[in-house]
């Protein structure tokens, strides 16, 4: 159900790797910016359970130096 | 909001992927996403088309995304040479305030002292009927109209020409009054000419930015960034001159705190050491200045039916000199806190021939008792040293709303105003009389109410009727107990549209469901002199309709077909025709209609094909006349530097009352958060309003962060949870809300003075007592 955008710093020079691990995961996409180390990430998740699950896996990715959360969207009507 | 659940979930993937990329944009500026990154959205049967920004005065221009009839996703208009494709996270998040779950979408009326649903015919008929009336029982000065800076311009032209060129009462007012009149009447005291001289473009050029009381991270961002960019690319320098420790202060380079109201000594003080140092531009000061002092010790305007009117005259430069003995650097040190080295620093900047130099302001110099003496006062330092009307060398009043400019400042929906010059001069009226193809007796010579005075005229009986167009006076009036109690009087009959329910709609006795932004057709003037169209994107819902569309209806019923005679399809082509008149000529002309159309705005005067972009400079500007300056807004072609004292405000804290009260803006939300806070990300990243409290007062009264507060002024008091060290923070002594939550509303607290040239009250200091719950 939830919809989330984050901001996530990579440790210098580990833009690419941090931006490998993420689109490992399911139901992330990755921008990843041009000339900066940060890469925006939106993770779409079926459930609450399956949100956390996700976010107990971002946790475990190194060479994140910092994640912030920046917009978070609950799909009422697909909700239903 | 959309009609399939997979569209739907790719909307909010895309909107949420598109407030990253704005955060980030925010906090690095200079960022760059990939183009396929971005364009990936264009693919995706999503059509952008370009509009200004609904909120704030930058008027960032942006593209929004419609995709099956709604519009989905917003991203900064990479043509607009304002935002330059930069956008902040209201204007990212903009287009989602359309779809608030409870939009108003049918007419209310009250009945039996509920508010029933109605159709719009009937709520357009009681609504003229209520007018006809009421100007038979009482005469044409017991009707008015309050406006708003977020008016469209032909919201406010059409309201013009009804109130004032047909009924024939200037009671007509706008919001605006309360955020930038005494920018106003700071321009035409100073120059005879509303408005900046110079544009958003000197930031690219000026080597030092001065803001004077504004804290633009938070209120202008955009440009904010703009100047961040600027540090980054050519070392340029971000002084902060404040009474609180913001976001600003935190990302200039130097930071001065000052105590409230003495910014109007710190400023003779720069004068003073400009003088003493020899850095006045003497050839440019005595070709091109004159010199000049007013009335003194002028009051406050507190009291009903208070009247001002100045009488400036000439005094020499030894007189001037004279004047600013006063306030030497030492002996502003102890009145205003700030340090005689720090002043005597903000002079050198003013004083080296090789930095060009911006000042920045908004509501902290404009909404002040004599705001409009500190803007001359800021104009004085620029004027000694020939620092204006040059490419980087700027005073720039910002406007905070997204058409004050456009439709109060340049329509003129304010009492003494006509869209061109005022009601008081035969020749404006005579104008007005001709392209309205009225009857010149019909415009009334004599201003009525200003905005404050109109407000005590509903409490005191003599205007019955008001209509209140897309503002929200029973969150923002200041004093708000006596106004909110005046509406609520038996026989006054009020009439509210707006897109949202809110205190002000709570108070009708009619609502009228507003279409919004890019739901019709429409232009807005932003603080550049810049004039952005934006044509109908979406349909508005049910029954709502535009604000100029329901003045026409209105004025055909009260028997105006004849002058409002436009089809539903050409009427803001044609209101441009007939406004665009009053501005012809090279000192003021509007870009025609397709023009606008075409492109992401245009800067007047636009003259021969082309934007002004620096006034009053025979260099870039058709009408100065000339090898160099000429500020022709005034008879004998000179600007003028006023001797302005300092004065006291009206309301000092004392024992009683120990701590200033100061009130403003957060960045999540647009002015009383009628729209904003209907947006979830807005709404949860700052969920409601607080009071910042400096950690040592907090710590002295043993108040934590989100203890339970009571402000007590002596008009009223409120209870709201403490911020500690958080957002922002005072100076000693101060406290600080935000006027965005409706469930707090600290204007019940404020003081309604006023600055008596401009009439603009003074949101920033009244006296307070704080306790611990
Ligand atoms: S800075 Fe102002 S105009 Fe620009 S996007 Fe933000 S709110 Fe809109």
């Amino acid at each position: 159900m939830p919809i989330k955008s984050y901001l996530v710093h990579a440790a210098p020079g580990h833009k690419e790797i941090v931006r490998n691990s993420l689109l490992k995961q399911m139901g992330c996409d990755v921008f990843p910016a041009e000339n900066e180390d940060v890469l925006v990430l939106v993770t779409d998740t079926q459930s609450k359970q399956d949100e956390l699950v996700l976010e107990s896996k971002l946790a475990e990715i190194p060479n994140i130096q910092n994640m912030v959360l920046v917009a978070g969207f609950v799909d009422e009507k697909s909700k239903k | 909001m959309l009609e399939r659940g997979v569209s739907r979930r790719e909307f909010l993937k895309k909107l949420a992927a598109i407030s990253a990329m704005s955060a980030a944009a925010t906090v690095i500026p200079g960022i760059i996403f990939a183009h396929e990154q971005i364009s990936k959205y264009d693919t995706q049967g999503i059509s952008w088309q370009k509009t200004p920004c609904r909120f704030c005065g930058v008027g960032c221009g942006l593209l929004v995304g419609i995709e099956n009839k709604k519009a989905v996703a917003v991203k900064g208009d990479p043509n607009s040479s304002v935002n330059k494709g930069l956008c902040c996270v209201k204007g990212y998040h903009s287009v989602m305030a359309l779809y608030g779950k409870d939009r108003l979408t049918k007419p209310l009326v009250r009945k039996n002292g509920k508010l029933v649903e109605t159709s719009m015919e009937e709520a357009l008929e009681l609504v003229a009927s209520k007018m006809k009336q009421t100007i038979k029982d009482h005469g044409k000065d017991a009707v008015s109209i309050y406006g708003s800076g977020q008016w469209t311009i032909p919201d406010g032209y059409v309201a013009s020409k009804l109130f004032k060129g047909l009924i024939g009462t200037n009671n007509v007012e706008a919001n605006a009054r309360l955020c930038m009149a005494s920018a106003v009447t700071g321009f035409l005291t100073s120059f005879g000419l509303d408005e900046p001289m110079g544009c958003y473009e000197d930031i690219d050029h000026a080597n030092v930015f001065i803001l004077w009381g504004n804290n633009m991270a938070e209120m202008h961002p955009v440009l904010f960034s703009r100047m961040l960019d600027q540090r980054l690319k050519r070392k340029a320098k971000i002084i902060d001159f404040a009474t609180r420790t913001t976001r600003t202060s935190k990302a200039a380079d130097k930071s001065i705190l000052f105590k409230p109201q003495t910014d109007l000594a710190v400023a003779n003080a720069i004068a003073y050491e400009i003088i003493r140092n020899g850095w006045v531009h003497e050839s440019f000061v005595n070709k091109h200045t004159t010199f000049k002092k007013g009335i003194t010790n002028l009051g406050y305007g507190i009291e009903d039916g208070y009247k001002f009117k100045d009488d400036e005259q000439p005094i020499s430069f030894n007189e001037y000199k004279k004047f600013l003995a006063d306030y030497t650097p030492e002996k502003v040190e102890a009145l205003s806190g700030v340090s005689a080295k720090d002043i005597r620093y903000l002079a050198s900047l003013f004083g080296d021939p090789n930095k060009k130099i911006m000042s920045f302001w908004c509501m902290g110099m404009n909404q002040h008792t004599r705001g409009t003496w500190i803007n001359n006062l800021v104009y004085n330092l620029h004027l000694l040293v020939g620092k204006i009307s040059t490419p980087g060398n700027s005073p720039f009043s910002l406007t905070g709303q997204p058409s004050a400019c456009g439709t109060v400042r340049e329509v003129g929906t304010l009492t003494h105003k006509l869209p061109y010059g005022v009601v008081m001069k035969e020749g404006a009226r005579q104008k007005a009389a001709e392209i309205w193809d009225v009857p010149v007796e019909n415009i009334d010579p004599k201003p009525s109410f200003h905005t404050v005075e109109m407000f005590r005229a509903v409490d005191r009986g003599q205007i019955k009727f008001m209509w209140i167009q897309v503002t929200n006076p029973m969150v923002t009036m200041p004093n708000l107990v006596r106004y909110r109690n005046g509406l609520r009087k038996e026989d006054r009959f009020i009439v509210v549209s707006d897109v949202y329910p809110t205190p002000t709609t709570d108070e009708a006795d009619v609502v009228l469901p507003s279409a919004m932004w890019i739901e019709r057709e429409g232009m807005y003037g932003n603080s550049e002199r810049r004039t952005q169209h934006f044509n109908q994107l979406i349909d508005p819902p049910g029954e709502a309709m535009s604000d100029t569309w329901q003045l026409i209806e209105v004025a055909r019923k009260l028997g105006y077909e004849k002058w409002f005679p436009w089809g539903k399809e050409e009427h803001i082509e044609k209101i441009w025709a007939e406004y665009s008149r009053f501005h012809e000529g090279a000192k003021h002309g509007m870009a025609p209609y397709e023009v606008l159309k075409k492109q992401s705005g245009a800067m007047w005067p636009y003259f021969e094909g082309k934007s002004t972009k620096w006034r009053y400079n025979a260099k870039y500007d058709p009408a100065a006349e000339g090898d160099d300056f000429d500020f022709y807004g005034k008879p004998d072609h000179k600007a003028v530097i006023f001797a302005r004292p300092y004065e006291a405000p009206p309301e000092i804290p004392d024992s009683e009352y120990p701590f200033w009260l100061n009130t403003g803006r957060v960045l999540e939300h647009w002015h009383t958060g009628s729209m904003t806070r209907r947006i979830k990300v807005l709404h949860q990243a700052v969920p409601n309003s607080y009071v910042e409290l400096h950690p040592d007062d907090a710590k002295k009264m043993g108040i934590s962060n989100g203890d339970e507060v009571k402000i007590t002024s002596k008009r009223a008091s409120i209870n709201m949870p403490a911020s500690i060290n958080e957002r922002g923070i005072p100076t000693r002594g101060q406290v600080f809300v935000p006027f965005f939550d409706e469930d707090y509303l600290i204007n019940d607290l404020t003081l309604d003075a006023y600055c008596p040239i401009s009439k603009q009250p003074d949101y920033k200091k009244c006296a307070v007592k704080i306790e611990k719950v």
